[in-house]
């Protein structure tokens, strides 16, 4: 009876390599390099002002030019980066754990608590991120963690809706079913077992989030509500460029805005395809 | 019955490109069926009858490539072009599935599903194509046929969605109905009227067909002759009858053997392991590392198909061993 | 039938009701009156098809699903609510079931041994040593070896699977194991396996069965005493030699014409 002649895991064949999730998860994770140690191969202080080379175009010495106040332009994007990833990381890691937790207990709980937290978070869904970030900085005052308090809010049933639906598609497992009959407690079963079957949608969901909150924080900044100039930031930076458009010089708005967009692309291709991949998993 | 071939499969194999190494499905299958004719195509999972029978039907997914000769009357099908595929599939055969609920579109009628294929081949007008779904709808002992054609998939149990489909397969007169495993899915109940519908019909018109199933009984039950795969090649061939009467292969045994009986009580003969793929069974016999007669020969040359009595068989003992096969399967 | 062992019922089921909440004034009960009994050591059949209630009954048992009305004794005991951490435990080492679909009854991200030992753990609170050796026995009860502990469930062909969901409702050592059409998935070179590891289990064990099942052939194998549901109403019962050799009824009779055999010739009813 032992005899188990053909054994599935001695003739597994790799699965072919996902070449978009390897470029872009390589992209994503130079770029948070960037954001954590950029600031040590910038070749000038950020804040460092130049008044002879103010508003230069791109020079052996400033290779992506400089600002009309004369600062290196390539230094504050690289030392801008931390904290342009620093508002989005905590943005999704708050409303993750926070939306995970609501969704795994809506989705074991059922009924009308679920109905209810459904209803609240579709109404949250419907709220534009801006628009709160906004109104939030107008009351507690502009800065960094208005905004980040109110982005994580909006952002919790980004993640709730589809974990929630994960979680269910879980309960209604039998294996979760054979759980409950062996006596295991509710709060074992949802934190033991569906959640670790759902992390990987969590992962997935929150790469992509990570994109759009550093775009919608960026924003904040552009509009002049969140992170203030001078520090460097990228939103910040577009909106200081904006004045230099008009003398033609595009470099600060046009540097700061490219990497905000390769940031938000590469982590939404790599959320994708972590996503996709997931997907081939079960 | 007429000895015309209508599908003839040589040396068919099929492997799967995306992965590495490569994977083959299915390795040298060789079968005929002939006007008139049913085949049962039987074996477990793994044994590469689905994919054979999606090659018949050029409907492998793009990452399977199938090499050696499938000819309907003659025409290669491997080689249709796009016109020629298209009418081949929509005059020539038809396919039944196990799950008719996935096979039909949620979103339109009976009606509509029946005559949509025939219409839009420019087969039959639309007012003909409704009055001969009605007609076979009739035939397949559905009440109310008129009605039933307005109605939508969800209204109809799974038994009579199933008798749609037949009807469905029928409407453009084919010559040859692929079946794959159209009951598995069924009630027992369901099953044996939906199968009396299926087989009474085909004969009526005196078409060919190719019954895929994992069922042993059932296949020998409905079908002229059986090929009996395993692992991607066919391990028997042969007249129903003759093979369930007496199996000459050890796999074909041994499937007959351990199929619970409802009218006596028995330990079971079980055969060790799992059904295998054909890309997991090393040199040798495909069979030979769950056969309770395999030899040092059968564990290092692949037995070749041969004639034997009457059938084809791919045993090296097969003639030694005929008669402790026959108190095997039953036993 | 069983004779060494207490004549006393391991299961007793009075009078099951369940209905489906649905449209007012449409609501059929999916069970009707269900009554039946299981001896200790026994192995009793729920033979039905899809919509007979044969598993709605099933999850009553286990406690998945509460009854409408009617009752179910488990040893002298009526298996209240699942809430209380020590009623829950208790009920666990009573009733286990192992479900049809093997891809399904094993969370995919948990080893197989690993999966074990935390049933253990919960149960008996062992230390490492002790829950080893157990996960090990029970692997090797059901045919599979240590090798076995380390993989995950996507790595086990569906028989495999099958194996660990039988070893884990064995870990509880409860008294009845429902099998809710535990071998239907499998291939049958693999169901006799399974089927064949079912007998030795009970034989080796003293737990009884409870095995819903639509297979008539299973069925004999497997049970010695049946019921036979149709729209939630038993309408046969007795031994399942008595009951498929010579059926009173013709829905008992029409489900065993219908098992294709050797000259089987399909019927049409219309």
């Amino acid at each position: 009876m032992t005899s188990l002649t053909h054994d599935p895991a001695a003739t597994e064949t790799r699965r072919p390599k996902d070449k978009l999730l390897i470029i872009a998860g390589s992209l994503c994770g130079l770029l948070v390099f960037v954001a954590l140690f950029g600031f040590l191969f910038a070749p000038y202080p950020p804040d460092q002002t130049d008044v002879l080379a103010s508003g230069v175009g791109p020079s052996p010495d400033h290779l992506l030019g400089t600002d009309s106040l004369g600062r290196d332009i390539l230094s504050r994007a690289l030392a801008g980066a931390r904290i342009s990833f620093a508002g989005p990381g905590l943005i999704v890691l708050a409303s993750a754990v926070c939306g995970t937790t609501l969704a795994i207990f809506a989705a074991w709980t059922g009924g009308w608590v679920d109905q209810t937290l459904n209803r609240l978070l579709n109404v949250v869904f419907a709220v534009p991120g801006i628009l709160v970030a906004v109104l939030a900085s107008a009351v507690f005052g502009a800065g960094f963690w208005a905004p980040v308090i109110a982005l994580t809010v909006i952002y919790i049933p980004y993640y709730a809706r589809v974990v929630r639906s994960a979680a269910v598609r879980e309960r209604n497992m039998p294996y979760v079913e054979g759980l409950r009959l062996a006596g295991l407690s509710s709060w074992r079963i949802c934190s033991r077992h569906i959640l670790r079957n759902v992390v990987p949608i969590v992962l997935a969901q929150g790469t992509i989030a990570f994109g759009l909150a550093l775009a919608d924080f960026a924003a904040v900044s552009f509009l002049g509500l969140g992170v203030q100039t001078p520090t460097a930031e990228w939103g910040v930076m577009v909106a200081d460029g904006r004045s230099e458009l008009l003398n033609g010089d595009m470099q600060q708005s046009l540097v700061a805005g490219a990497c905000i967009v390769i940031t938000v692309v590469a982590f939404n291709i790599f959320g994708d395809r972590l996503g996709a991949r997931y997907g081939a998993d079960r | 019955m007429s000895q015309e071939a209508l599908l003839n499969v040589v040396d068919l194999s099929i492997e799967l490109t995306d992965s590495v190494p490569r994977r083959t499905l299915v390795r040298d299958v060789s079968f005929t069926v002939r006007q008139g004719e049913s085949v049962g195509l039987v074996g477990e999972s793994g044994s590469g009858k689905s994919m054979t029978v999606k090659a018949a039907m050029r409907l492998l997914p793009r990452a399977a490539d199938a090499t050696g000769s499938i000819e309907f009357e003659g025409v290669s099908v491997l080689d249709m072009g796009r016109r020629e595929l298209a009418r081949y599939r929509s005059s020539d055969v038809a396919m039944i599935h196990q799950d008719p609920r996935a096979h039909t579109n949620p979103m339109q009628t009976i009606g509509d599903f029946l005559i949509e294929g025939v219409v839009s081949a420019g087969l039959q007008s639309k007012a003909a194509a409704i009055d001969r779904a009605i007609g076979l709808l009739d035939e397949m002992g559905i009440k109310d046929a008129p009605r039933r054609m307005a109605q939508y998939p969800h209204q109809l149990s799974g038994g009579l969605l199933q008798r749609v489909m037949i009807a469905s397969a029928l409407m453009s007169e084919p010559k040859l109905v692929f079946a794959d495993e159209p009951t598995t899915a069924l009630d027992v109940t369901v099953q044996s009227e939906v199968i009396a519908i299926m087989v009474e019909q085909i004969q009526e018109r005196g078409l060919g067909m190719l019954f895929i199933t994992h069922d042993l009984d059932l296949a020998a039950a409905v079908t002229d002759s059986l090929v009996v795969m395993y692992a991607g090649t066919v391990v028997e061939k042969g007249k129903a009858h003759d093979i369930y009467a007496g199996p000459r292969h050890p796999y074909t045994a041994a499937l007959l053997a351990s199929r619970p009986s409802t009218t006596h009580v028995k330990r079971l003969v079980s055969i060790p392991g799992r059904p295998a793929s054909a890309y997991e069974v090393p040199t040798g016999c495909v069979f030979a590392a769950r056969c309770p007669f395999a030899t040092e020969l059968c564990r290092s040359d692949r037995p070749v198909a041969r004639e034997l009595d009457g059938r084809v068989v791919a045993c090296h003992r097969a003639e030694e061993l005929t008669h402790e096969l026959k108190t095997a399967a039953s036993a | 039938m069983t004779i060494d062992h207490a004549q006393q019922p391991v299961l007793t089921v009075d009078k099951l009701v369940k209905v489906f909440p649905g449209p007012a004034g449409h609501e059929h009960p999916a069970v009707n009156q269900v009554s039946f009994t299981l001896e200790s050591g026994g192995s009793l059949a729920i033979v039905g098809e899809s919509g007979s209630g044969k598993t709605t009954t099933a999850r009553i048992v286990a406690g998945l699903e509460t009854a409408t009305s009617g009752t179910v004794d488990v040893d002298g005991r009526v298996l209240a609510g699942r809430s209380r951490r020590r009623t829950r435990l208790a009920n666990a080492r009573l009733v286990q079931m192992v479900f049809q679909d093997p891809f399904g009854s094993l969370d995919p991200r948990q080893s197989v041994g690993a999966g074990i030992k935390e049933l253990l753990a919960v149960h008996f609170g062992w230390g490492t040593a002790q829950l080893t050796e157990r996960v090990t026995a029970l692997l090797q009860q059901v045919g599979l070896d240590e090798r076995h502990a380390n993989k995950l469930p996507r790595n086990l062909s569906g028989g495999q699977r099958q194996r660990v969901a039988i070893a884990r409702a064995l870990a509880l050592e409860p008294k009845i194991l429902i099998l809710d059409e535990a071998v239907s998935a499998l291939d049958v070179s693999v169901q006799a396996q399974v089927l064949n590891l079912l007998a030795d289990i009970r034989e080796a064990t003293g737990v009884s069965y409870l095995f819903v099942s639509h297979d008539l052939g299973v069925v004999r194998q497997i049970t010695e005493t049946c019921i036979v549901l149709n729209q939630g109403k038993i309408i046969e019962s007795g031994s399942t030699a008595q009951v498929l050799d010579s059926p009173e009824h013709p829905y008992t009779q029409a489900l065993i014409d219908a098992v294709p055999k050797p000259g089987w010739k399909p019927r049409r009813r219309t």
